[in-house]
């Protein structure tokens, strides 16, 4: 049968629309088997992953662990806030060291792009990429594809706008590819100074008027302002962002069609989404946490299927 | 490749009325009892079960349900392609209940080694019997045997047993294939 043209998952750049739907396939049969009363099959039994996470994670983390746990994989945690990586450790050697205690897998969360690229090449074991810096996050922009699917029958044709701070958005990234590749057509709105300069190279439009992305769009993904990763003002306000760009009731109420309502979570309620849009029927933003499990237990299924 | 006949239609027609029959003096009304096709094969040898009790021996309320033992395998990572899920589909409590599992081949018994296991995910049946039509003996792997069993056969190990069905295949019959 089909198999993953890859042996890591880094990035949605580097897979292929055929790997995207043998994943798909895949994480339904998973999607069953979480619903079962008893939700673990033993398929990855002779498994061991390592959880490495370099910068900080709720979600992420544990939908990871639970995917690994449903496949009865043994799982080891490991975060560098109580870590020898303090003590000056490199990456490789950090990883070396963990890989030498037989680890066939390691899930890598990042603050600097290209840090899974960079292990793949250095060291023997699959990677999967849980998010490095502003570059990736090839899980989420899947569980985010498999969602609109999963609501609206297919991908291919929809029209999906990302809506935010595209500019320190990993997720943001990793969804342009994955939705391109499956043939849906793709806007980005938030204000001029959050978006990339040359993000029309990866054929997606420019909209900075939100009621006109609305207007067009099918599925509306909604980002987070990241803070965090801003060391210059990139707005007046809070205040004025959620004017500009927050979508509410009144706004969704106004438009000629119900659009489906996505977040990658972690949600600023009342800044980039007011809390009735996000507990409205309208959004689907619980199912892509549940999903989520599901397209992981599929991601690492094929990709441990290939460690010899 | 020579292929020969094990058994045509009207002898594949003879042994599934057996089977039916066999079934009913165990189970009776079917009351408690569920019956469970293993995916990919024995679906098709378990929807014909269910539509001769209902159709020929005037039974109702079948249950019937498809299992998938894809994620239960032990051969993960020992074969050499990814193996590829199909559908499982059981839509009611296997709690309790007296399950058949059917499949059309018995051949080294770590299906339906895998089968047991992966149907307790459902509950805890009351008691689980096995029934194939195809029973290759001197083959078995594991100290599994079929309660009832169409045919045996004494095919060799690079010898293949495959059954056809009208529905997909365009003909009920069993060949043995030397490859």
């Amino acid at each position: 049968m089909a198999e993953l043209s890859v042996n890591h998952l880094l990035g949605i750049k580097y897979i292929t629309a055929a790997d995207i739907d043998l994943i798909f396939k895949t994480a339904d049969h998973f999607k069953e088997v979480i619903n079962r009363p008893i939700k673990k099959v033993p398929s990855l039994r002779d498994i061991t992953i390592a959880n490495l996470f370099f910068e900080n994670s709720t979600r992420t983390k544990l939908s990871f662990e639970l995917a690994e746990k449903r496949l009865s994989a043994d799982v080891i945690n490991f975060s560098a806030a109580a870590s020898s990586v303090k003590k000056g450790e490199t990456l490789i050697d950090t990883v070396n060291n963990i890989l030498s205690m037989k680890v066939d897998m390691v899930v890598m969360r990042h603050p600097n792009p290209g840090a899974g690229v960079f292990l793949s090449k250095h060291i023997k074991a699959s990677i999967v990429n849980a998010g490095d810096g502003a570059h990736e996050h090839p899980t989420q922009a899947l569980l985010d594809s498999y969602s609109i699917r999963e609501r609206l029958g297919e991908v291919a044709g929809k029209n999906v706008v990302i809506v935010g701070d595209i500019l320190h958005s990993r997720v943001a990234l990793s969804n342009i590819y994955a939705l391109k590749l499956q043939g849906a057509n793709v806007k980005v709105c938030g204000p001029k100074t959050l978006i990339p300069k040359y993000i029309e190279s990866l054929g997606v439009e420019v909209e900075l008027d939100l009621r006109k992305a609305l207007e067009w769009c099918d599925v509306a993904n909604m980002l987070r302002v990241q803070n965090e990763r801003m060391d210059i003002s990139y707005f007046p306000s809070t205040r004025e962002y959620t004017q500009q760009y927050g979508v509410n009731k009144e706004i969704l109420e106004s438009l000629d069609k119900e659009i489906v309502i996505m977040h990658p979570g972690p949600i600023n309620r009342g800044v980039e989404i007011t809390s009735d849009v996000a507990d409205s029927g309208q959004a689907i933003i619980l199912d892509q946490v549940q999903n989520g499990v599901a397209v992981r237990m599929a991601v690492i299924y094929l990709l441990a299927s290939k460690i010899q | 490749m020579s292929q020969k006949v094990l058994l045509n239609a009207t002898e594949v027609n003879i042994t599934l009325n057996r089977l039916v029959c066999q079934l009913i003096e165990n189970h009776d009304t079917f009351e408690d009892t569920v019956l469970i096709g293993i995916q990919p094969r024995g679906i098709y040898l378990a929807d014909r079960i269910k539509k001769m009790l209902i159709e020929d021996y005037g039974l109702e309320n079948i249950k019937l349900g498809y299992l998938d033992i894809t994620f239960y395998r032990d051969d993960f990572r020992r074969s050499e392609k990814t193996l590829e899920a199909n559908k499982t589909k059981i839509d009611f409590v296997v709690e309790d209940k007296k399950v058949v599992f059917i499949d059309d081949v018995l051949y080294t018994g770590r299906s339906i080694n895998a089968a047991l296991t992966a149907v307790q995910s459902f509950g805890r049946p009351q008691e689980v019997e096995l029934l194939c039509l195809i029973d290759r003996r001197f083959s078995r792997h594991l100290p599994i045997q079929p309660d009832y069993r169409g045919r045996q056969v004494d095919a060799i190990n690079n010898e293949k047993v495959k059954v056809s069905w009208v529905e997909n295949e365009g003909e009920d019959s069993v060949y043995v294939i030397n490859s």
